[in-house]
């Protein structure tokens, strides 16, 4: 062990590593300014152009605009309300609330909006490079190679893509949270009216719900947590949390994963498989598909064998002995097989990952390949 | 006391929502408890974020080693927070344009949707892509053929893999595909049968297994047997 670790404390051998490592990111940039310098031809026939520069997105403009009309509506206790609806402005009418959407468009047409518009500047859509979701792609292909430096070692690249991430994931989930939850069950629940006016427009409500008052004062005390002299009081909602979803999973999983899998096994063992006879009489009896009844029999065999070993394995109020321990060591080898099954599935998983991260890099970003069409 | 109270409230609200899947009446019972719940897992969220922002903060503060990268942390923390509750840069809902947060928070094109498909996206996915290397790797040091569990386990590995890629495909394609008999025995149908057959009896009997330790893990704490979530009380 210490052998193995001693050349990666050498100070000598440190050095060489950083050096070989600014080499390779000096012959990285180098070959960068080289693909930027030959550039892509985008576009056919007439429309292409040379484009020095790679990893760009491009966006059409589309704008919105919207009118409002007043309509006289009845409330629920009778009296006379005015009710205000929006739609989408007509050509020519003018909008009292507008907007432009820019819709990402591939560089192809990019190129041939580019000759519409220097044919009718006037009609023809604005299409133009998007530089915040070009610097996207551009942000994204350095976070993923600085993801993979990590091949190399740690290293204070990997670290600051690290801290990205926590810092956004812990962010997103927490706006997630807010929106999807918070705002519609508690806020709609307490103060509804505010909630319509300000923040969803389309939340359906009977009026203030004290109820809400429940889940409210038990995450304020799940709050307490963030404080050591009162954190004894995030005890309440835990055992909310741990109670509500013990009754939940009691009865799911009894209903799903326990009656529903064991409703499975009682299929027909011998299996018998009619051969398709096309054109034939539909009177006349098709033949037997001896090679199909056979697999299909075996194949239901063997699953209610492989779920009663592998049961008689996690059977431990039996020694595991004689037909029980013959049973035990069957359910060890179709363990084994479904452990092996789920290791290759994860490998396959993980490396069409990776696949689609370098196609991300030579597709989105480089520009070299294009599959799909769009540069 | 406390303690006891807390374990009071679990079995109560854990044997509602047990009553109200047998009870239909009290159906509106057991959704507004799940409602609760969906709230306070939310509140669990703000929670995290509040409890990273106070490490960080304090590691900033202590000038811990690497500090830096806690201050990276909570610049982005705080970014991803402001941009997704102001929705910044995505429009309002065309059905109430005249609301300026009635939008998609996710809208292509905002900046939440940016932070999400430029920062969170590729680094997650090229974080769980790395774990390839490793997993080869690990399995290169650590699977040893030593006996029949072992050789089933890499055998299995090894034939799945070769029968979801064009080269395992190719190495059987000489068997006839049309000969049922003998057309089992080309890779892709070899796995196929292994992910049909032998997996599936095998995740049959662990979701039993996990199905009944679950039931009996619930029912302990509905009963108040189990109390080893509340912590120590120490």
């Amino acid at each position: 062990m210490s052998q193995l670790n001693a050349p990666l404390h050498d100070p000598a051998v440190e050095r060489r590593a950083n050096r070989m490592m600014v080499v390779i990111l000096a012959i990285a940039c180098g070959l960068l300014a080289l693909r930027a310098l030959i550039g892509s031809s985008i576009g056919s026939g007439a429309d292409a152009v040379t484009e020095h520069g790679f990893g760009m997105v491009y966006v059409q403009e589309s704008p919105k605009g919207f009118v409002s009309e007043v309509a006289k509506d009845r409330a629920a206790d009778g009296t006379e309300v005015e009710v205000r609806t929006w739609k989408p402005a007509a050509p020519g009418q003018t909008p009292e609330i507008s907007w432009t959407e820019w819709n990402e468009v591939t560089a192809g047409e990019w190129a041939a909006a580019q000759r519409a518009r220097a044919d009718a500047p006037a009609s023809a859509p604005l299409v133009t490079v998007s530089w915040p979701r070009t610097a996207g792609v551009w942000f994204a292909a350095l976070m993923t190679l600085a993801v993979l430096s990590f091949l190399w070692r740690d290293n204070p690249v990997y670290k600051l893509a690290e801290s990205v991430v926590v810092g956004v994931s812990a962010g997103y989930w927490m706006i997630v949270a807010t929106w999807d939850t918070l705002v519609p069950k508690l806020a709609g629940a307490l103060v509804p009216a505010w909630t319509k006016a300000h923040l969803m427009p389309s939340l359906e409500s009977a009026g203030v719900d004290w109820w809400g008052l429940v889940p409210l004062g038990l995450g304020m005390l799940l709050l307490c947590r963030l404080s050591a002299r009162v954190s004894w009081l995030g005890i309440f909602p835990l055992a909310f949390v741990v109670g509500t979803f013990a009754g939940l999973r009691f009865v799911q999983n009894i209903e799903s994963d326990l009656l529903a899998q064991v409703a499975t096994m009682f299929e027909p063992l011998v299996v018998v498989k009619h051969q398709a006879l096309a054109g034939a009489d539909a009177a006349a009896t098709p033949p037997i598909d001896w090679a199909g009844s056979i697999g299909a029999s075996l194949s239901a065999v063997l699953i209610l064998v492989g779920v009663l070993s592998v049961l008689a394995y996690f059977f431990f109020s039996l020694e595991h002995t004689g037909a029980v321990g013959g049973a035990a060591r069957v359910g060890i080898w179709y363990l084994m097989i479904t452990f092996g099954a789920s290791f290759g599935f994860t490998v396959m998983g993980r490396i069409a990952l990776l696949a689609a991260r370098l196609e991300f890099l030579f597709d989105d970003w480089l520009w070299l390949i294009d599959p799909s069409g769009k540069h | 006391m406390g303690r006891n109270a807390a374990a009071v409230l679990a079995s109560i609200v854990g044997l509602v929502m047990v009553l109200t899947a047998f009870a239909r009446p009290l159906e509106f019972l057991g959704t507004a408890v799940v409602d609760w719940f969906n709230v306070l897992a939310a509140i669990a969220f703000v929670l995290g974020g509040a409890n990273l922002l106070k490490m960080n903060l304090l590691k900033i503060s202590a000038r811990d080693a690497g500090w830096g990268y806690s201050a990276v942390t909570v610049s982005v923390f705080l970014i991803t927070i402001g941009v997704g509750l102001l929705k910044v840069g995505a429009h309002p809902d065309p059905l109430h344009p005249d609301v300026a947060l009635s939008g998609d928070k996710e809208a292509v094109g905002g900046a939440f949707w940016w932070l999400y498909e430029y920062a969170m996206s590729p680094i997650t996915s090229t974080l769980f892509a790395l774990l390839a290397f490793y997993v080869a790797s690990a399995a290169f040091r650590a699977f040893r053929a030593k006996n029949t569990a072992a050789i089933l386990l890499l055998g299995t590995a090894f034939v799945v893999l070769l029968g979801r890629v064009y080269v395992g495909v190719l190495l059987t394609s000489w068997i006839p595909a049309d000969n049922a008999w003998v057309s089992w025995l080309r890779l892709e149908n070899l796995s196929g049968i292994i992910m049909g057959v032998f997996n599936n009896a095998g995740t049959r009997a662990m979701m039993i297994g996990i199905a009944i330790g679950i039931a009996a893990t619930s029912l302990k704490i509905l009963v108040g047997l189990d109390r080893s979530y509340l912590g120590s009380s120490d």
